[in-house]
């Protein structure tokens, strides 16, 4: 994976010396809360409903074994022992305290980690495909393409101050694990018919209060056009964008209002203005990125065949390992949706756990999957045993991926200052219940989201939950029929909302529905919803 | 208003600016509002000396693209950043091509040499003369 040369280290180091020195004029009263507020929120900082809440940067969702034992450290040394692993492939500290942010940046700068713009109205940490560079289904490693992005938008001087945050998921793959549809700008790696790497651009995807999912404005951008592609989106979206409402200010709303079409002539204008200048780097600097993701060296010969007599571990491989590209060789997600628990939190020892496990089976290295689980990419199939007995004894070998308890759930009111109702208990009282059947329902994503911003992706759910504020009370709205995959759709609202043993309830129905309703055992919901269309789930849960 | 923070050495354009909108051929200072369109002044370039850019509240940022596009046009007189400014901005406003701030509170030049001095390089190439990482390592691999 990618290390950081004395030029990116500098970047780093200079940003903590920075923040210091902001953090010491606010605590002087220097600066006041309102011009400090922007200053902090570039750095991750949030002040949330019970103290400083910090979000750390995971480029494309990749750590090593030592990145992620100082993220346990920072859980023991600055919260209270865990941390909370985001959709956005981040991590989040919920506990902070503003005069030590400073030494806990220089601990993150001290492994090549930091906040940067975790936050803010800026380009947002770049996110990728857990299964990079392990997945038999891709055309070439998708995170160099993002850590070249990584790098650009690093302290853009022109894009710092965009109308609203903007979000960019880079795949090398056409099965879609990075959700590229639903982002302002998702690119995908193609080849043109020579052969050559490329970009497919697609821009205006995104969730929140108006879902809509991206339009493809280039098929094909050769790498060497790359960033003066993206400087001229940018240019475009900064210039024309919309200031004056920020619920309207993402990207998705100008290209709807302009039309892709005509976004995609203004883009090609002002790219044939930006690109002579130079801004593109020469193909050797990709080249030495992308030589830092040099998979690690696989054993043609590692057994492909192993031992599955525990019942329990063969339904954890059948459940939560995918097929890598050497035969020998499994990828590993380690979910952390125990049910019951808090969907994405880790404790320090787990953290510490799961990075002795990366060094000693999976090439030194962890992803973090916007599903708010982490995967070990490169684990021999014979290591599987070893392996899976450590993760039981840690809590940590649940096997529900992509089944009825693996729900993705936003921080909601627990926590979040924007947040009008609790997602997490809701998270937790469908995982309890749907835990015991969910084999026999296969593949079913549920994500719920405390407010209408979606961060828990609902829109993007086969079921999805919106917890709204109805006059002072908690409600959920339940949709269905969503997908972030390669086959994106958006859910629909189904009817009128429920309270919270309500919406539990109503889930219920729709899935004993959808039980008497699918073709065969091996129809998913999301397919099951897709031939027959709401009204036999409004009938299950209305009457 | 406080005072203008410059960094540039030639002295001070002190003709008013006039609104885009009252601008006429031949002016030498003019003020630009966050959406104004910085292109329509390309073809005056070469008369103006001082052009204005307005930054109303700290969240505004489409000034940044108007200062890119008048250095791209190749305007060398001065770009002045004024509104809600502060001095952590400073790298930004350079970079992307402003040599003059005029801000609403003042800054503290002491604390805006150690802003300016932070960052020993860069990622990406901007309106100023620094060249991008990338390009050093090429030098340096060359």
């Amino acid at each position: 994976m990618y290390r950081y040369d004395e030029y990116d280290q500098a970047i780093v180091d200079a940003r903590v010396a920075e923040f210091r020195d902001q953090v010491e004029r606010r605590l002087k009263n220097e600066i006041s809360e309102e011009a400090f507020k922007p200053l902090r929120l570039m750095n991750g900082l949030y002040l949330q409903l019970h103290a400083y809440m910090l979000r750390v940067a995971i480029p494309y969702g990749t750590v090593d074994s030592r990145q992620m034992r100082m993220l346990a450290h920072i859980a023991r040394r600055y919260d209270r022992g865990y941390g909370h692993f985001t959709t956005r492939q981040n991590i989040q500290y919920n506990w902070m305290k503003l005069e030590e942010m400073p030494d806990l940046l220089a601990d993150l700068a001290s492994v090549e980690m930091h906040a940067f713009q975790t936050s803010g109205n800026c380009i947002r940490n770049i996110s990728s495909d857990q299964f990079a560079a392990a997945a038999a289904d891709e055309i070439a490693d998708p995170r160099p393409y993002a850590e070249l992005l990584r790098q650009w938008s690093t302290l853009h001087p022109e894009f710092s101050f965009l109308p609203r945050k903007f979000k960019i998921a880079v795949t090398g793959s056409t099965i879609d694990r990075a959700a590229i549809k639903l982002h302002d700008i998702g690119l995908e790696l193609v080849q043109n018919d020579a052969g050559e790497i490329g970009l497919k651009v697609l821009v205006g995807g995104g969730m929140g209060r108006t879902p809509m999912l991206g339009h493809v404005i280039r098929k094909y951008l050769p790498v060497a056009d790359y960033l003066s592609y993206m400087e001229a989106i940018l240019r475009v979206y900064n210039r024309h964008g919309r200031r004056d409402n920020i619920y309207k200010a993402r990207i998705k709303i100008l290209v709807n209002d302009l039309g892709a079409a005509e976004f995609a002539r203004q883009v090609e204008e002002e790219w044939a203005l930006v690109k002579p200048l130079g801004l593109d780097p020469p193909p050797s600097e990709l080249a030495r990125i992308a030589a830092h993701f040099a998979p690690p060296v696989l054993d043609a010969n590692a057994p492909v065949e192993i031992d599955q007599s525990n019942p329990d571990f063969a339904n954890w491989v059948t459940v939560n390992t995918h097929p890598h590209k050497a035969p020998g060789y499994a990828i590993v997600t380690i979910s952390l949706k125990a049910p019951g628990e808090i969907p994405g939190d880790a404790s320090a020892d787990q953290m510490d756990i799961i990075a002795d496990l990366a060094q000693r089976y999976a090439g030194d290295e962890i992803r973090v999957t916007h599903a708010q689980n982490l995967v070990l990419p490169h684990v021999r199939r014979a290591d599987l045993f070893d392996l899976w007995q450590v993760l039981v004894s840690a809590g940590l070998a649940t096997a529900n991926l992509d089944r009825a308890s693996d729900i993705i759930s936003c921080p909601g009111l627990d926590y979040c200052t924007l947040a009008n109702a609790r997602s997490i208990p809701i998270a937790q009282k469908l995982a309890v219940k749907l835990a015991p059947q969910e084999a026999d329902l296969g593949e079913l994503k549920i994500k719920v989201s405390g407010c209408i911003n979606g961060c828990g992706h609902h829109h993007a759910g086969h079921i999805g939950i919106l917890g709204v504020d109805r006059k002072g009370e908690e409600n959920y709205q339940l949709l269905l029929g969503g997908s972030g995959a390669e086959d994106a759709t958006l859910a629909k609202i189904l009817g009128p909302g429920f309270d919270e043993n309500g919406i539990v309830a109503a889930v219920e129905k729709v899935i004993d529905r959808y039980k008497t309703l699918r073709a065969d055992p091996a129809e998913r919901f999301l397919d099951t919803y897709r031939r027959v269309g709401a009204e036999p789930f409004k009938e299950a849960v209305y009457g | 208003m406080a005072e203008v923070y410059r960094l540039r050495s030639d002295p001070e354009h002190t003709a008013p600016a006039l609104p885009l909108a009252e601008y006429q051929s031949g002016g030498t200072a003019v003020r630009l509002e966050a959406g104004d369109d910085a292109r329509l002044l390309v073809p005056h370039l070469g008369t103006l000396r001082r052009i204005d850019i307005a930054f109303p509240k700290f969240r505004e940022g489409r000034g940044y693209s108007s200062a890119r596009i008048l250095r791209e046009a190749g305007f060398t007189g001065e770009i002045r950043a004024v509104g809600v400014l502060y001095v952590d901005q400073l790298m930004f406003l350079t970079r992307a091509g402003f040599d003059a701030v005029l801000p609403e509170t003042p800054i503290d030049p002491a604390v805006a040499e150690r802003t300016l001095a932070r960052f020993p390089n860069v990622y990406m190439k901007a309106a100023d003369s620094l060249q991008p990482i990338w390009a050093l390592r090429e030098q340096s691999n060359a």
